[in-house]
């Protein structure tokens, strides 16, 4: 197999009213964990429920209730550690960040501040100009979500919704090895795709499972180099957090404004202050949260309801034995196996579904056209009708056939496209995908035809 | 009859309820008239007749033929455990008007085997203190009394109350420093405090989730042989809680304790000690090696460090397990002013609802685990715990079975005595009981004497991790040779 090798790419570099500028940016990426019970307890994970339907009495903070874990979310941190390469630590444990906020029950988050399960991994991250960033991850931790505050339902009253209480989140934090907001994005969508190879995490942003916390700084051209010798954070500027953001564009344009907002406090010979900020969209710019002085206490304790938590070599060998083929690989095979360009394979492996179609469709066949036929024709098509591979108008097996069709010259390509370009019916009478099942080369053809007829 | 019935042993009454002699309705509304006679104590502060008479009609309908031990005996429960659509509010204000939902682990599982509840009992607010003063519901009284009324210690005041004076026939407690073997030596009954991890704390208001551990307290050994097993047990609900068979505690009450080796530690012999508590700890002593134990003089060289330890410990965890009560959800919430937030009332609720004990640990917990403190305080104060818990370890591993020590450094005080001291002086009332709840070791209070004013002292055994039955033996050939047999005079 072909290992994907790339140089790196070329740091984003912004010119200030008197000098360039470099950034350095970390990301503390929460990923909410796909299972169906939260972290320590029974109660549902499920998006959309009433509200406060799915909260145990633990969740509540009700007196003497106590958390259990979660075996599961277990098991997907771990699996998601080994989906970044990363080192599994047999023996973790839990502490309490204590502070005051109605959404957050107990008083306290519990999270893993002093033993994480997941230590050191890397991630490759392509940005599809033929070069790609490997971006350490220094640590992932489980934690606990806190629930919702409702804040404008009522002139005078606020609302506690506790269904996302106590959902278990990974927070996967990595070094300062992100150097522009497109590496930022295209990190955070390597990181979703990985996660929903691994079903560890289903990666919806909307919907708030996949948020992250951007650390940026700026240095001058070549101190970076110099940090990276001596690891000496004294070569980089003061870093700001901008905190809690769901979607690729509001990251790299938060990035890009607090940026720009650092060079202009530093040319002016100001000093930045080191705080975590919130990025308002609308006005394009980042406000203070709070300063380091207001930064919150949080007394961080080893959490005395939950013991150390030892897993076994064996069981994280065993998950490391069921892990499904990761991105990285299936691109080095594709682009192997199917003689598919770069790109191509990347488009084919950016979710884990369609290059599960895709490989149907190609399976003994000429890759190539496959590719070619689900890229610009499928995907084309899908795109155009906010659809899913899920509901597609054609399965994998016919589109491969008709490839087939195709290379043999049984029928041309315009038939097929025009078979593909048909609109997509509805899926209550759905009578194309219907009208398929059958088997057979001789089958295909006459309902091929049929379907032009009609 | 009826305060004869009261007066029953849990084993007595068992026996009497099997022979057909008495029905648990009997026994249990003698125990009602017995509490409704006894509002003097405070002991019972919520007070369940209904559901007592219902659960003891429900024991009689079954029958006693191969019934559980437990099976139509009433008892008291500690306001600190959950009882379901019953008051449970941990003697504080900010639980005012709380019923839980849920049934804690250790009353299901006694409900389960049949015992009768009476109803709940005073404590410190949220187990925090020595003497059941800091309680929402006022002192609960010692029924042993001098002149004065006299504190029945704490925080399981009521339930040590309780059972002294034959309200109930046992009751449930909790010790997180001393809790249940204080007041046990302070009003002449037995209180064991299991090995950490034997009970399970789901459903018990937490006060410090590494220490706490409930218990029985009964009139002798034997009745916390019998409570005590239906009380422990596995809990898949309580991660902390021990996968270990339960053995048959009452089957194990020889009295035989030959050639069992008893530690006698060195650092318990405080300055200033009592004669009256050192005498009672030397005629101890004798009395098991009469009873054909060894004798051995033992060090446990970080005792001292123990109560400061304690003290760092304890209220770090209340700080995070009482952040909780915020006013939002449930118990009391402050009545606000126009244009108050969140932040007033969390500052509101909490000023209000919490008395000045709970509010004193509240902060010191905070301040031990704020940054820059942390390594000074909370981290060294684990570390003088794993030192404590090795002290024990060592003279374990030299063969010692149980240790002897005094259960407290005094016999019972007046009620508002220590109101204008140092609260260090109402702390050191757990200087001999808090090295057990630090190393997570079982111990038991028993009575073994009186002092010179006629009130009962008890003395404290050790035992080693996980063997409760062996030290409800020693405690038991303890029992035997002290024949105490001593009763508060009725004055209530």
């Amino acid at each position: 197999m072909l290992d994907l090798t790339y140089d790196a790419p070329a740091p984003k570099v912004i010119s200030g009213a008197r000098e360039d500028w470099e950034l350095v940016i970390g990301l503390e990426v929460h990923a909410q964990v796909a299972t169906k019970a939260k972290l320590f307890s029974g109660a549902s994970t499920l998006f959309g429920a009433e509200p406060n339907s799915n909260v145990a009495f633990v969740d509540a903070g009700m007196p003497g209730m106590l958390p259990v874990i979660n075996e599961g979310c277990i098991a997907q941190a771990v699996r998601t550690g080994l989906g970044l390469k990363a080192a599994i630590n047999l023996r973790s444990a839990f502490d309490r960040k204590n502070y005051f906020y109605p959404d957050l029950p107990q008083g306290y988050q519990i999270s893993q501040l002093y033993h994480p399960i997941v230590g050191e991994g890397e991630v490759l991250v392509e940005l599809g100009d033929g070069t790609a960033r490997v971006v350490r991850i220094e640590r992932i931790h489980l934690e606990q979500d806190a629930g919702k505050s409702i804040h404008d339902m009522d002139p005078t009253m606020s609302f506690v919704d506790l269904n996302r209480t106590g959902v278990a989140l990974m927070e996967i934090v990595s070094r300062p090895d992100i150097r522009g907001p497109e590496e930022a994005a295209a990190y955070v969508v390597k990181l979703r795709q990985i996660m929903r190879y691994l079903g560890t995490c289903d990666g919806n942003m909307q919907n708030g499972n996949l948020r992250a916390d951007v650390n940026v700084s700026i240095c001058r051209p070549g101190d970076y180099e110099k940090y990276q010798e001596t690891q000496d954070f004294g070569y980089l500027g003061t870093r700001c957090e901008i905190k809690n953001m769901n979607s690729m564009r509001f990251i790299q344009a938060a990035i890009e404004v607090e940026a720009r907002r650092q060079i202009a406090i530093v040319e002016d010979g100001g000093t930045v202050v080191q705080e975590t900020r919130l990025y308002d969209p609308d006005k394009n710019e980042t406000r203070s949260m709070r300063s380091k002085e207001e930064a919150h206490d949080y007394r961080y304790f080893p959490d005395p309801d939950l013991l150390p938590l030892e897993i076994e070599q064996a069981w994280v060998d065993d998950i490391a034995s069921s892990l499904p083929e990761l991105p990285d690989d299936k691109k080095a095979r594709f682009i192997a196996d199917f003689g598919l360009s770069d790109y191509d394979a990347s488009v084919l492996t950016a979710d884990v579904t369609n290059a599960a179609y895709f490989e149907e469709v190609a399976e003994g066949r000429d890759g190539k056209l496959a590719a070619n036929w689900v890229i610009n024709e499928l995907f084309g098509r899908l795109k155009k009708d906010e659809r899913t591979i899920a509901d597609s108008p054609i399965s994998a097996a016919r589109l491969g056939q008709i490839v087939g069709l195709i290379k043999s010259g049984d029928i041309s390509g315009k038939i097929a496209k025009d078979v593909l370009a048909r609109p997509t019916p509805q899926r209550s009478t759905n009578w194309l995908r219907q009208s398929w099942v059958c088997d057979g080369l001789n089958c295909v053809k006459r309902k091929l035809i049929h379907a032009l007829r009609v | 009859m009826m305060t004869e019935l009261t007066k029953l042993t849990i084993a007595a009454a068992r026996d009497a309820l099997r022979k057909g002699d008495v029905t648990s309705a009997e026994l249990t509304q003698a125990c009602l008239t017995a509490i409704d006679g006894a509002d003097a104590l405070n002991a019972f502060v919520h007070k369940t007749p209904e559901v007592a008479m219902a659960q003891a009609k429900s024991a009689d309908d079954r029958g006693y033929a191969d019934a559980p031990g437990l099976q139509g005996i009433p008892l008291g429960i500690k306001d600190l455990f959950c009882t379901k659509g019953v008051a449970s509010q941990a003697a504080s204000r900010i639980l005012d008007g709380f019923r839980p939902e849920y049934e804690s682990t250790v009353t299901s599982q006694l409900f389960d085997r049949g015992a009768v509840m009476l109803g709940k009992l005073n404590m410190d607010e949220f187990a925090m203190g020595s003497s059941n003063e800091t309680s929402v519901y006022g002192d609960a009284v010692n029924p042993w009394r001098v002149d004065e009324n006299l504190t029945p210690g704490g925080s399981s005041g009521g339930s040590a109350a309780a059972v002294a004076a034959d309200l109930c026939l046992g009751a449930t407690g909790t010790d997180t420093g001393g809790s249940i073997r204080q007041p046990a030596a302070f009003t002449g009954i037995t209180g064991v405090k299991p090995t950490y991890g034997r009970v399970s704390r789901w459903g018990i208001v937490a006060f410090a989730s590494s220490l706490d551990q409930a218990g029985p307290m009964t009139k002798d050994v034997r009745d916390a042989a019998i409570m005590l097993e239906a009380m422990c047990g596995h809990d898949p609900k309580d991660s902390t809680s021990a996968d270990l068979a339960v053995p048959d505690f009452e089957a194990m009450l020889t009295g035989d304790i030959k050639g069992k080796t008893i530690g006698i530690p060195a650092e318990y012999r405080m300055d200033g000690m009592p004669d009256a508590i050192e005498k009672l700890w030397s005629e101890g002593a004798e009395m098991l090696r009469d009873a054909g134990a060894k004798i051995v003089d033992i060090s446990l060289p970080h005792t001292k460090y123990a109560l400061p330890a304690y003290y760092v410990i304890a209220p770090a965890e209340a700080s995070s397990n009482l952040a909780r009560y915020d006013g939002v959800r449930f118990g009391h919430r402050a009545k606000l002013e126009q244009g108050d937030g969140i932040t007033e009332m969390y500052e509101k609720t909490r000023a209000e609802g919490f008395g000045p004990e709970v509010q004193r640990r509240v902060m010191v917990g905070t301040y031990v685990l704020s940054a820059g403190f942390y390594d000074a305080y909370y981290n060294r104060a684990r570390k003088v715990r794993a030192l404590i818990k090795q002290d024990f370890d060592t003279v374990f591993e030299d063969g010692v079975d149980a240790i002897l020590t005094p259960a407290t450094p005094s016999a019972a005080f007046p009620l508002g005595s220590m109101a204008d001291t140092d609260p260090i002086q109402m702390y050191l009332n757990d200087v001999f009981t808090v090295t057990v709840n630090l190393a997570g070791l079982p111990g038991v209070a028993v009575p073994t004497g009186q002092d010179a004013r006629g009130l009962p002292l008890g003395l404290q055994l050790i035992g080693r991790p996980w063997e409760e039955g062996d030290l409800l033996n020693v405690a038991y050939s303890l029992e035997r040779a002290a024949g105490f047999v001593g009763k508060p005079a009725k004055w209530w």
